[in-house]
C-alpha cells in the first residue's frame, strides 16, 4: 500500500510491525493442515502411492467409510427433524418462553459428546440405575440397545440438532412478514402459506444447516467411540484412533491417508452447503420491522407442552440418569436414600490423581487457549477490519478450515507437524504443548468471529477522534479499541473455554500419560468399567458448562449482536 | 493557532477524483466554512487535512510545515489538529471528564494541570455539571459540546468540524451556532467547518468556500458570495433568487448596462462580457407601471412579508412583497442593483435544480 509506505512522520513503528502478526497466525492455524496436504501429495518418506492403495482397498477402510456416511447421514436426518421443528415453532409462532427453550436446546450441543453418550447409556440398558430405581430395567444380560448403529445415529442427531436450528432460525428471521401477509391477502390459509411461501424461502438455510450438521457428525469421535467400539462398529474417526493407539506412530502414514479421506468428505459437505447458500439467495428485500408470526390459537398450549416434554426427554432424562449413576457407591448397587453417596464425586474431584490432573490440564489448556487467542485475535481482527489486504482476506477465507475439518484430521496434522519441529530436533509429541497448539489452531475462528463482528460495528470515527487528539496506534488500540471490543472478546473467550474444556476428539489422539484431558479421562474411566466415577466427573463438567453458559446468557445484553451463537 | 493552506490538492478514489486540484489559503484564526452539496468533496478535504487520507497529488501545509505531499506524510496524531465529528465519536466507555482529559493523558500532562484544564474546557462549554456522566446519559446538544470540549482542551493548531450540527434538531442548531460563534471569538482558533447548510455557513464563517464536484467554485466572505457570486452554481446554491441569461448592451462604456429578461438595466459586475445575472428577491420591486410583467404562481408567508414566485419572460423569479398577492395576477416588475458575471459553461437549470433540492 502506497499510503503505508508514505507514513514517515512520527514513530509509526507499530503500524509497520502489526502486519507481522499474520505470519505466526498463518503458521499455527494453517500450518498443520498444509503439512497434512503435503503428506498427501507425497512429501516426507512415509507416504507412497503404495500406502495409498493398500489403505484404500483394505476392507476395513471401506467399511468404516460406509459406517461414517451412514451414521452421519442418519444423524443429520434426525437433526433436521428436531432442529427444523423447533426453528419453525420458535421463529414463526407465538409460543411462550422461547428464550428458555432455545437455551435448553443448545445445552446438548455444548455438552461434550462422550458425556452425552455416557448419560444416555445410563438411561437404557440392563444396569441403568434410574430404570432399576423405577423397576423398569431390562433383565441382566440383555444387550445395551445404544451399542448399535441406531444408537449412534440417534445421539448424533440429538447432539447436532441445534446446528440446524440456529441456521434455519437465522434464515427464517430474514423472511419479511409482508411476504406472508401478501400470501394471506391472496387468500392462502396458514398451512398453504407455510408450504408454498415459508418453506421454499427457508430451504437454503435448512440445507446449509443440514450440511453443517452432517460435517460435524462426520467428525464426531465421542459418540461412535463410546457406543461403536464396544459393538465393533468402526467409523473413520474411531478407526484412526484404534489404529494409532494400537500400533503407535509407525502407522502415521496410513492414518494420514484415512484422515485425508475423511477431510475430503467433510470438505465436500461444506462446499455443497456453501453452494446451496450462495445459489439459493432469493434476494429477499426489506427487513420489515414486524417479525413473521403465526398465531397457534388453541393449539398453543399443547404445542408448548410437547416441546418441553421433548426437552425433558433429550436433556433432563439423560442428565438425571447420569446423576443417579454418579450417586451410587458401586456399580450394580441400586440407588435409594440409604445408598446415595457423594463418594464418587469426592473421589473424582479431590482424591484420584488422574482426574485431578485431568481437571488441571483441561482448565489450563482451556484458559491458555482462550487467553492466547484473545491476545492474538484482537490485533488481528483490527488489522483485518481496518487495514485489509489480499493476505488478510486470504487468511479470513481459510481460517475456518481447522474448525470445519473433523478433529481427527487436525490431530493427525498436528502430529505430523509437531512430532519433529521443522528445522530442529525438538518434539512436542507427548507434551501438553502439542494439545495447546492444536487447540489454538482449532478454536481460532471461535474467538476471531465475535471480535470481528464487534469491530465491524465500531464507528471508525472513534479511533480517528483518538488519533486527532494525539494518540498513537498502540495507545488507540489499548484505550479505545480494546475496551470497546472487550465484551465480545470475553464472550469469545468463554466460548473457546467452553469448547476447549470439553474437547475429546483432538486430545484423544494427542494425549499421553500425564497430559490427559477431561474428555480423555471420562472416556478411559468408562472404558475400564469405572462408570460411577465417570458419571460423577461427567456430571461435574456438565454443571460447570451450564453455569458458564448461564453466565454468558445473563450478560447477553452487553455483547454486540451476533456474538453469542445461540442468540441472533 | 496556525495558517492552513492547500496547494493543488487532489484525491482520487478508484480513479474518480473526489478532490480536484484544490488550492486555498486559510489565515491564522480564521473561521472558514466548506459549503456544498453532498459528494462535492468537502469531507474529503477535511479528512485530508486531519490526515485520515493521503493526498494523490498536491500538499497540505499547516503553519508553514508540510503535513502531506508526495514525499512526506505526518500522521494524524502528530498534527495537533482537533476534529469534531458529525457522529461526535465520544468514547462510550469513558465519562465526560475522561473523554475530555484523554488528549492531555496522551500528552502526559501532569495530573493537577490536567484537572484544571479539563475543568476550564468543561466550563467554557457549559458542561461542568455533567463531568461524571457517561456519554449515553447526555442529550444530543450536550454530546456535541463534549466533542467540542475534547477538541479544544489540547489547544490544537487548527480545528476541523464535520457537519457538527447535522444531527441536532432545529432549535438546538440555533443555540449551538451561538456556542460556536462565541467559542471562536474567545479562542481565535483556525477553524474549518464543513456543512451543506448555507444558513450555517453564512452565519458563522469569516469566509466560505463553495465546493462542487471536487473543486472550490468561490472562496469569499459570506456577503460577497451573496452579492457577487462568481458563477451560476454559486449564484444558484447560495441564497434565494434566480439566475438568468444576460448580455451586455452595445456599446459597453464604464457603467455597464445589460439586457436581461428583455429589459435594459444597469448592473454591478466584474466582467465586460457578462453571460448571466443573479436576481435576488430584494433586487425586484413590484410596480404597476413597469414594462416587465410577471404572473404570480406562488405566494408564501414568511412572517412579516410574503415571498412570491413569478413567471416572467419564461423565467421563474422570486420577490418579496408586503401584501398577499392573488395567484394568476399579473404585476409589473422593476429590477435594481443586479450582479452579472461571466460563466459561459453555466448550466442555469442545473444550478437551480440543485439549489432547490
Amino acid at each position: 500500500m502506497i499510503a503505508t509506505r508514505l507514513r514517515k512522520g512520527g514513530s509509526r513503528s507499530l503500524d509497520r510491525l502489526l502486519p507481522l502478526i499474520l505470519l505466526p497466525v498463518a503458521l499455527i492455524a494453517l500450518g498443520p493442515v498444509l503439512r497434512l496436504l503435503l503428506e498427501g501429495v507425497g512429501l516426507g518418506d512415509g507416504l507412497t502411492s503404495e500406502h495409498l492403495t493398500t489403505v484404500l482397498i483394505r476392507e476395513g477402510t471401506r467399511t468404516a467409510l460406509l459406517h461414517s456416511l451412514v451414521t452421519a447421514g442418519g444423524g443429520t436426518l434426525i437433526s433436521i427433524l428436531i432442529g427444523a421443528s423447533f426453528a419453525f415453532l420458535v421463529a414463526l409462532t407465538d409460543i411462550r418462553g422461547k428464550g428458555a427453550l432455545v437455551f435448553c436446546l443448545m445445552v446438548p450441543m455444548m455438552i461434550p459428546p462422550q458425556i452425552t453418550a455416557l448419560a444416555w447409556m445410563q438411561v437404557t440398558g440392563p444396569s441403568s440405575v434410574l430404570l432399576k430405581m423405577l423397576g423398569l430395567a431390562p433383565p441382566l444380560g440383555s444387550p445395551q440397545p445404544l451399542h448399535s448403529p441406531q444408537g449412534i445415529v440417534l445421539l448424533l442427531g440429538i447432539q447436532h440438532a441445534s446446528l440446524v436450528f440456529l441456521t434455519l432460525r437465522a434464515g427464517l428471521r430474514m423472511i419479511p412478514a409482508d411476504l406472508v401477509e401478501a400470501a394471506r391477502m391472496c387468500g392462502g390459509g396458514t398451512l398453504r402459506v407455510w408450504a408454498q411461501v415459508v418453506l421454499p424461502l427457508s430451504m437454503p438455510a435448512l440445507i446449509a444447516g443440514a450440511a453443517m450438521a452432517f460435517v460435524t457428525a462426520l467428525g464426531n469421535f465421542g459418540i461412535p467411540a463410546m457406543l461403536g467400539i464396544p459393538a465393533r462398529y468402526s467409523t473413520l474417526p474411531t478407526l484412526i484412533y484404534q489404529r494409532l493407539v494400537g500400533l503407535g506412530p509407525s502407522v502415521l502414514p496410513e492414518v494420514a491417508v484415512l484422515s485425508l479421506l475423511i477431510g475430503l468428505v467433510a470438505i465436500a459437505g461444506v462446499l455443497a452447503g456453501r453452494a446451496v447458500l450462495s445459489r439459493g439467495g432469493f434476494g429477499l428485500v426489506g427487513l420489515s420491522g414486524t417479525p413473521l408470526a403465526f398465531s397457534l390459537g388453541r393449539a398453543r398450549l399443547p404445542v408448548e407442552i410437547a416441546l418441553w416434554a421433548f426437552i425433558a426427554m433429550i436433556l433432563v432424562l439423560p442428565l438425571l440418569a447420569l446423576l443417579a449413576t454418579s450417586l451410587i457407591p458401586a456399580y450394580g448397587v441400586p440407588l435409594s436414600f440409604e445408598t446415595a453417596t457423594f463418594k464418587a464425586w469426592h473421589e473424582a474431584l479431590f482424591v484420584q490423581p488422574v482426574t485431578r490432573r485431568a481437571y488441571a490440564n483441561s482448565l489450563f489448556l482451556a484458559v491458555a487457549a482462550a487467553l492466547i487467542l484473545m491476545a492474538i485475535c484482537l490485533p488481528l481482527a483490527w488489522l483485518m477490519e481496518r487495514r485489509p489486504s489480499r493476505i488478510t482476506r486470504l487468511l479470513d477465507g481459510l481460517i475456518d478450515l481447522p474448525y470445519a475439518l473433523p478433529g481427527v484430521v487436525l490431530s493427525i496434522a498436528c502430529i505430523l507437524t509437531f512430532t519433529r519441529l521443522p528445522f530442529t530436533e525438538l518434539t512436542l509429541y507427548g507434551t501438553i504443548w502439542i494439545i495447546l497448539m492444536a487447540y489454538l489452531a482449532r478454536f481460532f475462528v471461535v474467538m476471531l468471529r465475535p471480535i470481528q463482528s464487534s469491530l465491524a460495528q465500531l464507528d471508525p470515527a472513534m479511533e480517528e477522534a483518538a488519533a486527532s487528539v494525539g494518540a498513537r496506534l498502540g495507545r488507540r488500540l489499548r484505550a479505545i479499541v480494546l475496551p470497546l471490543a472487550a465484551p465480545s472478546a470475553a464472550a469469545g473467550a468463554i466460548l473457546v473455554f467452553l469448547t476447549a474444556v470439553n474437547e475429546l476428539t483432538v486430545s484423544a489422539l494427542l494425549w499421553s500419560s500425564g497430559t490427559e484431558t477431561l474428555g480423555v479421562v471420562i472416556f478411559n474411566l468408562e472404558d475400564s468399567g469405572e462408570t460411577v466415577m465417570a458419571s460423577a466427573l461427567a456430571m461435574s463438567i456438565t454443571c460447570l458448562i451450564v453455569a458458564l453458559m448461564a453466565a454468558v446468557q445473563l450478560g447477553a445484553r452487553h455483547f454486540p449482536k451476533g456474538t453469542i451463537p445461540w442468540q441472533s | 493557532m496556525a495558517e492552513l493552506s492547500f496547494s493543488g490538492l487532489t484525491k482520487r478514489f478508484d480513479g474518480h477524483a473526489a478532490l480536484d486540484r484544490v488550492s486555498a489559503d486559510i489565515g491564522s484564526g480564521e473561521f472558514v466554512a466548506l459549503l456544498g452539496p453532498s459528494g462535492c468533496g468537502k469531507t474529503t478535504l477535511l479528512r485530508l487535512t486531519a490526515g485520515f487520507e493521503t493526498p494523490s497529488e498536491g500538499s497540505v501545509t499547516l503553519g508553514g510545515e508540510v503535513m502531506a505531499d508526495a514525499t512526506r506524510f505526518i500522521a494524524p496524531e502528530a498534527r495537533e489538529i482537533g476534529i469534531v465529528f458529525q457522529s461526535y465519536a465520544l468514547w462510550p466507555h469513558k465519562s465526560v471528564a475522561r473523554n475530555v482529559s484523554f488528549p492531555l493523558e496522551v500528552r502526559r500532562v501532569p495530573q493537577p494541570e490536567r484537572d484544571a484544564r479539563v475543568a476550564e474546557a468543561l466550563a467554557l462549554t457549559g458542561l461542568s455539571a455533567f463531568a461524571h456522566r457517561m456519554p449515553a446519559q447526555l442529550s444530543g446538544g450536550q454530546r456535541q459540546r463534549v466533542a467540542l470540549a475534547r477538541c479544544l482542551v489540547f489547544e490544537p493548531r487548527a480545528m476541523l468540524l464535520d457537519e457538527p450540527l447535522a444531527n441536532l434538531d432545529l432549535a438546538l442548531r440555533a443555540s449551538m451556532q451561538e456556542v460556536f460563534r462565541m467559542f471562536h471569538q474567545r479562542t481565535r482558533a483556525t477553524m474549518l467547518y464543513v456543512t451543506h447548510d448555507q444558513g450555517e455557513a453564512l452565519a458563522l464563517a469569516d469566509r466560505v468556500a463553495v465546493m462542487e464536484r471536487g473543486r472550490i467554485r468561490q472562496f469569499a466572505a459570506p456577503e460577497d458570495l451573496y452579492r457577487e457570486p462568481a458563477d451560476c452554481f454559486v449564484a444558484g446554491f447560495v441564497g434565494d433568487g434566480a439566475v438568468v441569461s444576460a448580455r451586455a448592451c452595445e456599446p459597453a462604456p464604464d457603467a455597464l448596462r445589460i439586457e436581461v429578461l428583455g429589459c435594459r438595466v444597469p448592473t454591478r459586475t466584474n466582467t465586460r462580457r457578462p453571460t448571466h445575472a443573479s436576481i435576488r428577491p430584494e433586487n425586484i420591486r413590484l410596480s404597476h407601471d413597469a414594462p416587465l410583467r410577471g404572473r404570480i404562481t406562488g405566494c408564501t408567508y414568511l412572517g412579516g412579508r410574503f415571498r412570491l414566485t413569478l413567471e416572467a419572460a419564461g423565467e421563474t423569479l422570486t420577490a418579496f412583497a408586503t401584501q398577499r398577492a392573488r395567484l394568476g395576477e399579473t404585476v409589473g416588475l422593476s429590477l435594481h442593483d443586479l450582479w452579472s458575471f461571466h460563466d459561459p459553461e453555466g448550466k442555469v437549470l442545473m444550478a437551480r435544480a440543485m439549489a432547490e433540492a
